[in-house]
């Protein structure tokens, strides 16, 4: 039990009411465990950021329940959501929301300072954390004196900066270019291999195929659920799907 | 004579034992080890068809045998005129009509024509299989301890482009098929629908037929336009 870091539990999720209603979600169970990435596609207007959503506590569901290390965020005050987000959960947005005004480290310390930690040892985390992404040379530079890829990479920092057990990420590769953007999800994926739990929303599926499971949505429900093989090698000789 | 099938299969084998030839003399179990490691293991070779391959090789003049080692191994080299039909490969662009027709684009014609098939549970589990290999080829690049063997990255990249193509293709099949069809067989939807109301799966998933299918391109290239 303990490693389930994520479960939602038959959850809905409907925005609006009467005839206008958008069931976004109906009915969607998910566990994800420690050292676990789950992949979520599906067309535009399935549900993929309502998910996401859902599972950070940035949005509660109409129906059914959602767990983060066990603990029901229905029942969680605003204030202990908002605790749990800056202590627990980190959030890798296409949107880097990085602060102009701050270096690169200040950036990264900064959910480790709001939550109280001191400005020292904030820093001494920021900055391991930064050498994780291989970004120690540029810890004292602004977000405008980095490129795309080193911008994406201290938003990576920043959401995995502290004891984070669960990480979602919205297209965390953005617009990068195809190396900058595997080297991102090469970082997503140790940090997950390092005991993290992580929920990956993507439409591309070469990025998809980083997780563990890649979950189908469609109008709100999982349709399909993609495990790996048990036999990698099979495959090599077998080309992909057909041959 | 070879069948065209059977000539885009052999081709590249034939042209793969002059490339390695072109290094240097080697023999057959020299060969099929050398072809398996620059395409990172993805194309194995048996003996055999090393040996016929170099047998036609030199009828055409492109190697030649020299003779016997002490261990009895006999080595080839490659000729002028293998070095020549060598250049001529490298230079010219892949066909992509003489490749073997492909089953899934075949299957997947056949079951939307046929009668009672249920072509959206086809393409989801043809997706699932796609999305696997992906996985799995993913994670063979993920964990590969061979950073500095280009051929075998890009012989992976190959794969992961041609995997990742084929969801593309199968998200787009789905999208037309959700908006053309008869909304009666996605399982798992809820359905307002009385069973047998609707008209029978089986024309669900027909395209409109006639005229439309002008406006059916159109609408299908906005679709491709909203999931990019």
């Amino acid at each position: 039990m303990s490693d389930r870091v994520l479960e939602l539990r038959d959850v809905h999720r409907t925005h609006g009411r009467g005839p206008t209603a958008v069931r976004a979600l109906r009915g969607v169970s998910l566990t994800v465990c420690a050292g676990e990435l789950v992949a979520v596609m599906g067309p535009s207007g399935s549900g993929k950021s309502t998910l996401l959503n859902l599972a950070g506590g940035l949005d509660r569901p109409t129906s059914g329940e959602v767990l983060v290390e066990g603990v029901p965020l229905a029942g969680c005050s605003r204030t202990e959501l908002a605790a749990l987000r800056r202590r627990r959960i980190g959030y890798v947005f296409q949107d880097l929301n990085l602060l102009a005004s701050l270096t690169a480290v200040e950036n990264v310390a900064l959910p480790l300072e709001l939550d109280g930690t001191g400005v020292r040892r904030s820093r001494h985390l920021a900055l391991a954390a930064l050498d994780r992404m291989e970004l120690t040379g540029i810890a004292g530079r602004f977000p405008d004196e980095l490129s795309g890829g080193q911008q994406q990479r201290v938003a990576i920092a920043r959401a995995l900066v502290g004891e984070r057990r669960l990480v979602l990420a919205d297209e965390p590769t953005g617009a990068l270019d195809s190396q900058t953007g595997e080297a991102v999800l090469r970082l997503l994926r140790s940090t997950v291999d390092d005991g993290a739990a992580g929920v990956l929303v993507t439409h591309e599926a070469r990025h998809a195929a980083w997780a563990d499971r890649v979950v189908f949505l469609r109008d709100g429900e999982i349709v399909d659920i993609s495990g790996p093989l048990s036999q990698p090698e099979d495959l090599l000789t077998a080309g992909p799907a057909t041959s | 004579m070879h069948t065209p099938y059977a000539y885009s299969v052999l081709m590249p084998i034939r042209h793969g034992l002059l490339a390695l030839l072109q290094r240097g003399p080697m023999y057959g179990y020299q060969l099929r080890a050398s072809f398996e490691e620059s395409t990172g293991g993805t194309w194995p070779l048996n003996i055999g068809q090393v040996y016929t391959t170099l047998t036609r090789l030199e009828r055409d003049e492109l190697v030649r045998a020299l003779p016997s080692s002490d261990g009895g191994q006999r080595p080839y080299e490659i000729t002028q005129a293998g070095r020549t039909e060598l250049a001529k490969w490298f230079s010219t662009p892949v066909n992509r009509s003489d490749r073997p027709r492909d089953e899934l684009t075949i299957k997947l014609a056949l079951a939307i024509t046929t009668p009672g098939m249920d072509v959206s549970a086809i393409l989801r589990t043809q997706r699932t299989a796609t999305m696997r290999s992906l996985q799995e080829y993913t994670r063979l690049k993920a964990g590969a301890n061979r950073p500095n063997d280009l051929a075998w990255r890009l012989v992976l990249d190959a794969l992961l482009f041609q995997a990742e193509a084929e969801i593309r293709w199968l998200d787009h099949c789905e999208a037309s098929l959700v908006r053309f069809a008869v909304p009666a067989t996605h399982s798992g939807a809820p359905d307002n629908t009385p069973a047998g109301a609707a008209s029978p799966p089986a024309a669900s998933a027909r395209p409109p037929a006639g005229d439309a299918n002008e406006i059916d391109a159109d609408e299908i290239d906005a679709e491709v336009a909203r999931h990019e």
